[in-house]
């Protein structure tokens, strides 16, 4: 996609002004991966908490070593994994789902134990008037214990969205070409890597200045009580 | 007002035979004893109290008939259903479709209220209506209506729990448990988390239940001229057992027991 | 046994891993705790300053901090060695978070504790080492063993930078043989037992500080 493409060298402001547009391309692919994988770890790490609170031990053991170990071992270890194990099987995936689903897997560590805190901050008083009202554990769940868990869980989980949207260079590893990816490249063809690294630094300052305001935002608005249900 | 809170059939309903049963009943944590041995029985339709010292076991009574706890010895039987499986795997341990039936005649007013703060005062009345009996929307919100048209607080349907004072949060959660037309109501110290001028519109309400309907109810609460009032049998309960009972008046004005005088004394003044 | 034959080299990756996690936490830490000290107690320029250190290095991504410092500093004339690189950069990445915790640790302390310090006219050093510090060193235990794992793990990263640590020498053995499930499976076993000690580690270093500190612990909740 490079190729034929004018750099213009002449000061690091032209210079920056010329690469500007390839690094924007770079920074929708950030941005399709962490939201991707985001939404991916949401899902699996809810899955997580909810086998964890299973009344089978087996299940609720196994499932507290499986989140214990994606979260004491490297993203970009579980990666490699993934990108050269999982061919050896006959499954083959496209780089940038590769990458997806490690970001999902790592974070779903991270998000199930925020899961469970936010389950255990519900009072016991709403599980027993649950219990009294004959309503099975998964309408417990649907109707009372997610509605009121969503608000009190957004900031901490907003804050892990801001993290991952930060581990998504290490997609470039494994040929993703994201934003990092991208300034690699500019940086051999040109044997000038201080602008474009600089670029890629300050695009992801600006994101995380402007995702932390936004959940500091989000935060304020959200109801304390819960998701109001009429 | 009794089509709101109309019986379900009582197949053969004998007047002797108990609704609720306990015989033998031991219920411990760890090394502490709390039901020793313990025998009660209530009647359909009965008002039954339970008075006596915090810490005596009477909530715990209330929690194992709501099977919110378990306990370790003896039977125990509610509208003829034993809380134990005959062929279930432990003999407290009974799945969670006989539980489910157990609980459809049974329901329970907290000392906390417990109401669903994420949800309307009309939603809090409808919901298990409609999740658990299957009730149409309409029809939950029909019975919703009628019930908290009777608690007083009609026009607070649209209302959220943390806008309502403690007493009305109370009787929009004894709305919430009739909605489910228990056969059994359960009241765990109903007026205990209440500021004190808040505690007779609560009591004014379960007053005209125990009046006006056959539903069996048992009270846990230190309100003694209620207790006198409202039941047909009060029951003193120390160190996890009965230790008298009777009709409410010879308990209130000549209880036999020492122990029962000593209580009175101290709660009367 | 394949599997066997890779031990050797990961052990000697591994080491290299165990070196400098523990020296990226060493020197983060007295990093974190001067941007924290800084942020909480300086004047409005150092505050500033360590507002700025923070925000940087939290707001922007390791991996881009690494290989700016890799690729781009020489071009400016600043050359280190990779494995002094990788160390610096995983430093200031700690320093960063690790401000943060001990900044809110320190506004934790109750504001009682402060006045009661002026009241005693102890000076602003003596009621920063003496109250404040020995209060909230102990409420900062847990997030600083999260930190010290989330360090372990990121220092995987370096191995992009050509340091041939635990990550480096799988991709190695992996090149050669092909053998990826075995080798990555052991890989991953052994950053999962490294952090198993570091866990342990801090478990033994909170029970210390806690003990250092000298009070029990409800006497402050």
């Amino acid at each position: 996609m490079m190729y034929g493409y004018a750099w213009d060298l002449t000061t690091p402001l032209t210079y920056a002004a010329s690469i500007l547009p390839i690094l924007l391309i770079g920074l929708t692919v950030t941005l399709q991966a962490a939201a991707a994988g985001f939404a991916l770890a949401l899902v699996l790490g809810l899955v997580f908490a909810l086998l964890r609170r299973s009344r089978i031990k087996a299940v609720a053991l196994t499932t507290a070593f499986v989140v214990e170990f994606l979260r004491d071992t490297p993203l970009l270890v579980q990666l490699f994994f993934l990108y050269y194990v999982l061919p050896d099987y006959g499954i083959t995936l496209p780089a940038f789902l590769t990458g997806v689903i490690a970001l999902g897997l790592q974070y779903s560590a991270y998000t199930s134990e925020v899961y469970r805190g936010g389950i255990e901050a519900i009072p016991r008083g709403q599980w027993e008037a649950a219990t009294a009202l004959n309503m099975t554990r998964w309408q417990t769940y649907r109707d009372i214990v997610i509605p009121q868990m969503v608000p009190r869980i957004v900031p901490t989980m907003g804050n892990y969205l801001v993290a991952m949207l930060k581990e998504t260079p290490v997609l470039s590893v494994v040929t993703v070409l994201e934003m990092l990816g991208l300034a690699n490249m500019i940086g051999e063809r040109t044997f000038e890597y201080l602008v474009p690294l600089s670029m890629v630094g300050i695009i992801f300052l600006l994101l995380t200045l402007i995702c932390s305001a936004g959940i500091h935002r989000l935060e304020k608005v959200l109801p304390k009580a819960g998701i109001p249900l009429r | 007002m009794n089509k709101v809170l109309a019986q379900q059939p009582d197949a053969a309903s004998a007047a002797a035979a108990p609704v609720i049963e306990f015989r033998n009943v031991t219920k411990r944590f760890g090394a502490l004893t709390v039901l020793d041995d313990f025998n009660f029985a209530v009647a359909p339709g009965e008002k039954v109290t339970l008075i006596g010292p915090s810490g005596s076991g009477k909530s715990t009574v209330l929690r194992i008939l709501m099977t919110l706890e378990p306990f370790q010895e003896g039977q125990l039987t509610l509208a003829g259903i034993p809380y134990h499986e005959p062929n279930g795997k432990g003999p407290f341990r009974a799945s969670d479709r006989h539980l489910h039936q157990i609980r459809s005649h049974v329901g329970m007013v907290f000392q906390s209220f417990n109401l669903f703060p994420h949800m309307s005062v009309l939603r809090n009345v409808t919901e298990a209506p409609a999740a658990v009996l299957g009730l149409s929307r309409a029809e939950a919100e029909c019975r919703a209506i009628d019930l908290l048209r009777m608690v007083g607080l009609a026009d607070k349907k649209d209302h959220y729990p943390a806008q309502l004072s403690g007493g009305q949060q109370q009787r929009v959660a004894i709305a919430r448990a009739l909605a489910m037309r228990p056969r059994v109501l359960l009241f765990d110290e109903p007026t205990s988390a209440l500021d004190p001028q808040l505690v007779g519109e609560v009591l004014g309400v379960i007053r005209n239940l125990a009046s006006e309907h056959d539903l069996t109810m048992l009270l846990v609460t230190h309100e003694m001229r209620f207790a006198r009032e409202v039941s047909d049998r009060v029951c003193f309960f120390d160190k996890g057992r009965i230790v008298e009972e009777g009709e409410p008046e010879r308990i209130f004005t000549a209880p036999a027991e020492p122990r029962t005088r000593e209580f009175l004394q101290s709660v009367l003044g | 046994m394949d599997w066997l034959t890779y031990l050797p080299s990961l052990a000697q990756g591994a080491l290299v891993t165990a070196w400098i996690t523990l020296a990226s936490i060493a020197i983060g830490a007295a990093l974190a705790f001067a941007a924290g000290i800084a942020r909480v107690e300086g004047g409005r320029a150092v505050s500033t300053l360590a507002l700025c250190y923070t925000e940087v290095f939290r707001g922007t991504s390791l991996l881009v901090q690494l290989f700016w410092l890799y690729y781009a500093l020489p071009l400016v004339g600043l050359s280190f060695d990779p494995v002094t690189t990788g160390i610096v950069g995983l430093s200031l990445h700690v320093g960063a978070y690790g401000s943060e915790i001990v900044r809110g640790a320190l506004n934790a302390v109750p504001v009682a504790q402060r006045e009661a310090a002026r009241a005693l006219n102890f000076g602003r050093v003596h009621t920063l080492m003496r109250i404040c510090l020995p209060q909230a060193i102990v409420e900062m235990m847990p997030a600083f063993g999260n930190l010290a794992i989330e360090t372990l793990k990121l220092s995987s990263l370096v191995s992009l930078i050509s340091i041939a640590d635990l990550t480096f020498r799988a991709q190695s053995i992996r090149n050669i043989t092909l053998d990826s499930a075995t080798v990555y499976t052991l890989t991953l076993v052994g950053y999962f037992l490294m952090s198993l000690v570091l866990m342990l580690a801090m478990r033994l270093i909170e029970r210390m500080v806690r003990r250092g500190a000298a009070f029990p612990r409800a006497a402050h909740a």
